[in-house]
């Protein structure tokens, strides 16, 4: 168990998911692979495929026709895996929470293990929120086995 | 026997296809001015795989669709066998392994496309049937580029005779007719490992990944290693057929492993440096121009060129 998560840890994966964005959380996400991030480095690729992904990463505030498309992505991702919600619209629906189209926040829907705030976040403060993913999940594991 | 097979044919070849994916993967990212991949990063990706959920489509053929990444691997496995046993056991050999693994390197590309065929998507239909037209354009050009040391050798289809009579009279390269095989082959391999410039079977940006869409887990980490593998028995292939082989002694091992990285810096640049092409200009290039050479070349093989 440990080995192979341990392995995703340093492989992951990213398949990214808009569900109803203004498109600037997903242009940050795509800054994350240019030259000037490089993502590649910590052994991050962008999947085509959900089946190939580890990591989905979840932009948008959930509309109501892209709720059952979220959980049909979720469901098809081969375990194990992570979800991360990026900007402010994935995390509390931002400004608009009031909305009649937007009934629920993410993480009522899918398990969410990462939250990176920002409207949009910065190419750095993604970087970082995943790498604090991949810092606390080692931790686990280590302590999982002193015990 | 079993010796070879596991030691030389599967984790030698495994090993090597591993390190030149990284190489690739490296000089890709510092062409693009990019940090690029640690070093263990292919072995990482290939644990990762096998250790993930193993997702078959409702609309598969269950067993097509497991059993054709297992065929794909054995095969590869079986040629770099055959290969490495022209260095390591050569009066083991026999009469027609040209043949053998000009098939059996055959096999690969039809077990993804079969693959991607069983796997009931679209996307993985369509990048099924441009594998199969390419396929078909790649082959009669490179079995040509292949007829021409057979016939500067004497009409041996021995590869452990091809060695000997490079070993005499110096390596099939430096023939004109041997160079402009070789050349032809290296573009041959290009399309049979699934680079860009023709990688529109698999063509990321817009079918997402072709025929493996539908792959996860084990089966995927299967495929991903046997085109690792690829990397590295293709270009084994090519330099024993025209640069004198790689035998694995004394200076000879560094001199083999010199002809292997400049066969893989080669792929990279070339890889790096075109656009992608569409399966129709791709056609029109390997049954024009690349059979054109090869013909020229075997010609010229004929009168002793």
């Amino acid at each position: 168990m440990s080995v192979r998560v341990q392995a995703l840890l340093k492989s992951p994966w990213i398949f990214h998911l808009s569900t109803g964005s203004c498109n600037n959380c997903d242009i940050e996400i795509l800054d994350c692979l240019t030259p000037r991030f490089d993502v590649e480095r910590f052994g991050m690729l962008l999947a085509g495929s959900i089946r190939h992904a580890d990591v989905l990463v979840v932009t948008g505030s959930a509309s109501r026709k892209c709720i059952p498309r979220m959980k049909q992505i979720y469901e098809q991702m081969p375990k194990p895996c992570f979800v991360v919600a990026i900007g402010e619209c994935a995390l509390s629906r931002g400004m608009f929470i009031q909305s009649y189209n937007c009934p629920l926040p993410i993480d009522k829907i899918i398990p969410v293990d990462v939250y990176i705030p920002g409207c949009p976040p910065k190419p750095e403060a993604i970087i970082a929120g995943i790498m604090k993913l991949v810092k606390k999940t080692e931790e686990g594991l280590k302590n999982k086995q002193a015990v | 026997m079993i010796y070879i097979f596991v030691c030389y044919g599967f984790l030698l070849s495994a090993m090597m296809g591993l390190i030149a994916s990284w190489v690739d993967r490296k000089l890709t990212a510092r062409i693009q001015y990019r940090v690029g991949p640690p070093f263990f990063q292919p072995w990482f990706d290939l644990i990762k795989l096998s250790g993930k959920e193993l997702l078959i489509p409702t609309t598969a053929l269950r067993q097509v669709f497991l059993t054709a990444p297992v065929f794909g691997l054995a095969s590869v496995i079986l040629a770099s066998t055959i290969l490495w046993l022209n260095d390591l056991h050569a009066s083991q050999s026999f009469v027609g392994d040209l043949i053998v693994v000009v098939y059996l390197l055959m096999i690969p590309s039809i077990c993804i496309m079969i693959g991607g065929f069983a796997s009931g998507n679209p996307l993985a239909g369509l990048g099924s049937s441009r594998e199969m037209k390419l396929i078909l354009s790649y082959e009669l050009p490179f079995i040509l580029a292949v007829l021409v040391p057979v016939i500067k050798s004497g009409y041996s289809l021995r590869l452990n005779d091809i060695l000997a009579f490079q070993m005499q009279h110096g390596v099939m390269i430096t023939s004109l007719s041997g160079f402009l095989a070789f050349l032809v082959c290296v573009l041959c391999i290009q399309a049979k490992l699934g680079l860009v410039p023709f990688d529109m079977p698999e063509a990321e940006t817009e079918i997402v990944g072709g025929p493996l869409i539908e792959y996860s887990g084990i089966c995927l980490a299967i495929f991903k290693l046997m085109k690792y593998m690829l990397l590295f028995v293709l270009p084994f292939f090519v330099i024993i057929l025209f640069w004198g082989g790689w035998r694995l002694t004394g200076v000879h091992l560094w001199l083999g492993l010199l002809k292997y990285i400049i066969f893989i810096l080669l792929v990279v640049v070339i890889r790096n440096t075109n656009p992608r092409v569409r399966v129709d200009q791709a056609m029109r290039f390997f049954w024009g121009t690349l059979t054109g050479l090869s013909s020229i070349a075997v010609l010229l093989a004929w009168i002793g060129k």
